[in-house]
């Protein structure tokens, strides 16, 4: 059965209920608790086992030694010296992280994790490559 | 009336993805039509066997944003069949919960689409906005809104815990009010009778000899759905519908789209009842192989093939994927004949178009009609002496 | 005797009000009115205030790129002529009292006049060298056909009650009758559809419909032409929502001056909101359908119309 303009009811109820689109910029957007955002690296936790690499589908991430290492610490009376834990760097671009968050799955000391942060747009391209110390 | 030819397409803003389309045109009527494919290759088979199984999901996931989650589990249940790992109960039922989650959004995404191909923004904007509803959804289980990420080998990676059941139940009782009306405004307003019905129109002994799949199947009267002929996951324990419809059209399609989202949500209620207690994967070992499979999906789109071997290393040795749009561009061809202009945009919405699923290239010599392929090598050869002869420099390479 | 007051006087009533300056900012006006209505009903926030003259100014500064193989001179006066047409056709109808330049006929005069930016639209398509504008084209000229008789038919309607063809005077019959305007309700309903045809908008914007040919009759058009077609459009509507005013609603209900003016506004404003209205909630049809419902349905309902205002205008006596 046909009726012309079926959905007019509708589009003139429309005029008084509250708009479903928000002026972004300025209105912030709301994400889940558990959305998939930037990675985010924790330096004291990481072996550098680099299984997170082997799992990165991008080629995103890296991990490479620290240019500064702790020193060891003070060796007891008479005992062996024991070597310091060494310290690992993490660089991950942005422009080519897609996100997956499976080197937060697959490592495991839990060094690194799913942050929320989405806006990471950016006109600087250096910007893109971050070296988490 | 002389004749014209139109190209719809590349670019063009009907078309969501490049395709092209020669219409030979008299007047407002299309006489013939030819299809030119290949503007989205992406070479992904290929990039796949340079990559590990766990590394190819997401590989798999990119070749279509929308039927994202179809492409994962069916290239997933190849490798676990390869690997002889039982997925455990659980993890089947939240990968048909995702699938079947996707397979509304799909359906709320196209109604959109063939809303704006009719000129019909307004449908457009309410069905894009109810389809922030089962978005939040897939936000809530996966943590992005598309591209979920949710399969692993073995089973899936995230768990569903009983607020999250909650949120899904509430968003569900919204989107099904949206739906019945969306029902009622489909199959009673008059602008999109106009332009629906006797548009596109494909008898149900051509559906079958050009192999359409999926819903422009199903609206020819063709019973074919993975679902029911082939049960994979828990779609066995599923009390569903065939949704099919007799009317040959796109306005055929629309009814056979909007009835199989109201199924979709009777099954989502069943599968968040039915989840059972377990866990969620198992661990299957790196290296796979030597072995092959084929499966099949119903995506929203129609039937998804994946076909993967594996040669006992942890990277495969050949992945396949046949996506339903391949099937489906026969006909558009037949359907584009005779019918106007105006219909070419519906025509070609109709059958949910996904160019990125879809794309091959071959290359046929004329000179000796051999049909060749070509690998990595080859390509890039050519493409360096193509650009040279057009003066780029590449002594720095 | 022409003075440099009556010739100054003319200049401002061409150039500033009601002429170009004011339909250009009354009718990017309209342009936002008509964009943020829709988008509320569509439940959406919608474009700000000053959008239209942005995008005026955006267009007004890119680059013209003009086809090779069209006709050059045709290509780049066109919009211009249409901008001239509407320009004209505004000084016949009444803004803020009585028209500036009333005449017996001017009704006639008016559908001519606004017929032009039509015929333009329709030597644009066909001048560009292009088979999306060619279709355009066709598409324009056959909408043109389709909507010009039941437009005529239905403004002869009170015309033959008000027992005048000028514009003014039908105004001044139905602020004297208020009543008399009830019965004109099928024919202003009719006169809105066409007008929505005239203006190419939504359900009968087949003739720039995006999703099939591109841009229609404006396909190769681009930076100031296009800018100019779209301020012709927007013109027109102001022009199109004044002469409905005009000979459906009693033009400015006996007011004069700004209180005149006032009127004006409020009751154009309402003609746009319909015209929104109509937009919004139907989707386009194709062009036979539209020649068919226009042919089939829109002519005999005008013809009624004129004959109950015969059978009206004979009890008036």
């Amino acid at each position: 059965m046909k009726k012309p303009a079926r959905i007019l009811g509708e589009v003139l109820g429309h005029l008084f209920i509250r708009k479903a689109t928000s002026n972004y910029p300025f209105e912030k957007a709301v994400v889940d608790s558990r959305y998939r955002g930037k990675i985010a690296f924790e330096a004291d936790k990481c072996i550098g086992c680099r299984m997170c690499i082997r799992a990165c589908p991008a080629k995103a991430i890296d991990i490479q030694l620290s240019a500064d290492q702790p020193a060891p610490a003070p060796a007891a009376e008479g005992a062996a010296p024991v070597p310091a834990k060494k310290k690992f760097d993490c660089i991950m671009s942005l422009d080519h992280c897609i996100y997956c968050a499976q080197c937060v799955d697959i490592c495991p000391k839990k060094a690194l994790l799913s942050t929320r942060e989405f806006e990471l747009a950016t006109t600087d391209r250096k910007a893109m490559r971050l070296h988490y110390k | 009336m002389s004749k014209i030819t139109i190209p719809f397409g590349p670019q063009h803003p009907a078309l969501k993805e490049p395709v092209n389309f020669s219409l030979v045109m008299e007047g407002e009527r299309v006489t013939e039509s030819a299809i030119n494919l290949g503007y989205n290759h992406r070479g992904v088979e290929k990039a796949a066997e340079e990559r590990t199984y766990l590394q190819d999901i997401y590989l798999v996931e990119r070749v279509c944003g929308i039927c994202s989650h179809s492409h994962t589990t069916c290239y997933i249940t190849c490798v676990e069949e390869i690997a002889k790992a039982e997925v455990p109960e659980r993890a089947k039922a939240i990968r048909a919960l995702v699938g079947e989650l996707e397979r509304v959004h799909s359906h709320l995404l196209w109604l959109g689409i063939a809303g704006y191909e009719m000129g019909f923004e307004t449908l457009f904007m309410y069905s894009w906005r109810d389809r922030e509803q089962v978005m939040d959804c897939l936000e809530l289980v996966s943590g992005n809104r598309v591209h979920y990420g949710i399969n692993a080998i073995g089973g899936v990676r995230r768990d569903i815990s009983p607020a999250q059941k909650d949120e899904i139940l509430k968003r569900l009782a919204i989107l099904e009010e949206r739906t019945k009306y969306y029902v009622k405004l489909g199959t009673e307003e008059a602008t999109v009778l106009a332009r629906t019905q006797n548009v596109g129109v494909l008898p149900h002994g051509k559906a079958i000899e050009l192999g359409a799949v999926g819903p422009t199947a199903r609206a020819s009267d063709v019973k074919r759905d993975v679902r029911k002929d082939a049960p994979y996951l828990i779609y066995d324990k599923l009390d569903f519908n065939l949704v099919t419809a007799n009317t040959n059209d796109v306005f055929g399609r629309l009814v056979v789209r909007v009835l199989e989202l109201v199924e979709s949500y009777k099954m989502i209620r069943q599968i968040l009842n039915y989840l059972p207690e377990g866990p969620i994967a198992v661990k299957v070992p790196a290296k796979i192989g030597p072995g092959e499979a084929v499966n099949r999906y119903e995506a929203p789109r129609g039937e998804d093939i994946h076909y993967v071997k594996g040669n006992g290393t942890d990277k495969p040795d050949r992945v396949k994927v046949r996506a339903p749009t391949m099937a489906n561009y026969a006909s558009v061809s037949y359907m584009l004949n005779g019918g106007y202009l105006a219909d070419a945009p519906m025509v070609i919405a109709a059958i949910d178009p996904c160019m990125s699923c879809t794309d091959r290239a071959m290359v046929c010599d004329k000179k000796d009609g051999k049909v060749r392929v070509y690998g990595w090598d080859d390509l890039r050869r050519m493409s360096i002496e193509h650009y040279k002869r057009k003066g780029v420099d590449f002594s720095k390479l | 005797m022409t003075t440099i007051d009556s010739i100054l006087l003319s200049l401002t009533y061409v150039f500033v009000f009601p002429g170009f300056l004011f339909l250009a900012f009354y009718g990017l006006f309209l342009q936002w009115l008509d964009r943020k209505l829709t988008a509320v009903m569509q439940n959406r926030v919608g474009p700000p205030w000053f959008q239209p003259a942005a995008d005026f100014i955006k267009l007004v500064s890119k680059e013209m790129i003009v086809p090779e193989g069209c006709d050059m001179t045709m290509f780049k006066l066109l919009p211009y002529f249409a901008i001239a047409a509407v320009m004209t056709s505004i000084l016949i109808l009444p803004v803020w009292c009585a028209a500036p330049y009333s005449f017996q006929g001017d009704l006639v005069a008016v559908i001519y006049l606004l017929t032009i930016p039509t015929v333009t639209f329709f030597l644009a398509g066909w001048s560009s060298s292009s088979p999306y504008a060619t279709i355009g084209a066709m598409r324009v000229l056959t909408q043109l056909f389709a909507y010009e008789v039941p437009l005529m038919l239905s403004l002869i309607g009170p015309a033959i009650l008000a027992g005048t063809w000028n514009i003014t005077e039908i105004a001044g019959f139905f602020t004297a009758h208020k009543t008399s305007m009830l019965p004109q309700l099928p024919g202003f309903l009719i006169a809105l559809l066409a007008l929505q045809g005239k203006l190419e908008r939504v359900p009968f914007d087949m003739p720039h419909a995006k999703n099939e040919i591109v841009g229609g009759q404006f396909t190769e058009y681009s930076g100031r032409l296009l800018a100019f077609f779209y301020l012709a459009v927007d013109m027109e509507m102001v022009a199109g929502a004044a002469l409905l005013n005009a000979v459906f609603l009693g033009g400015t209900l006996g007011f004069c001056g700004l209180a005149g003016f006032a009127v004006f506004l409020a009751k154009t404003l309402g003609i746009v909101f319909l015209l929104a209205l109509i937009k919004v909630a139907m989707g386009r049809i194709r062009i036979d359908q539209m020649v068919r419902l226009c042919w089939q349905i829109l002519a005999p309902l005008s013809l009624g119309q004129i004959l109950l205002d015969v059978f009206l205008k004979l009890r008036i006596g």
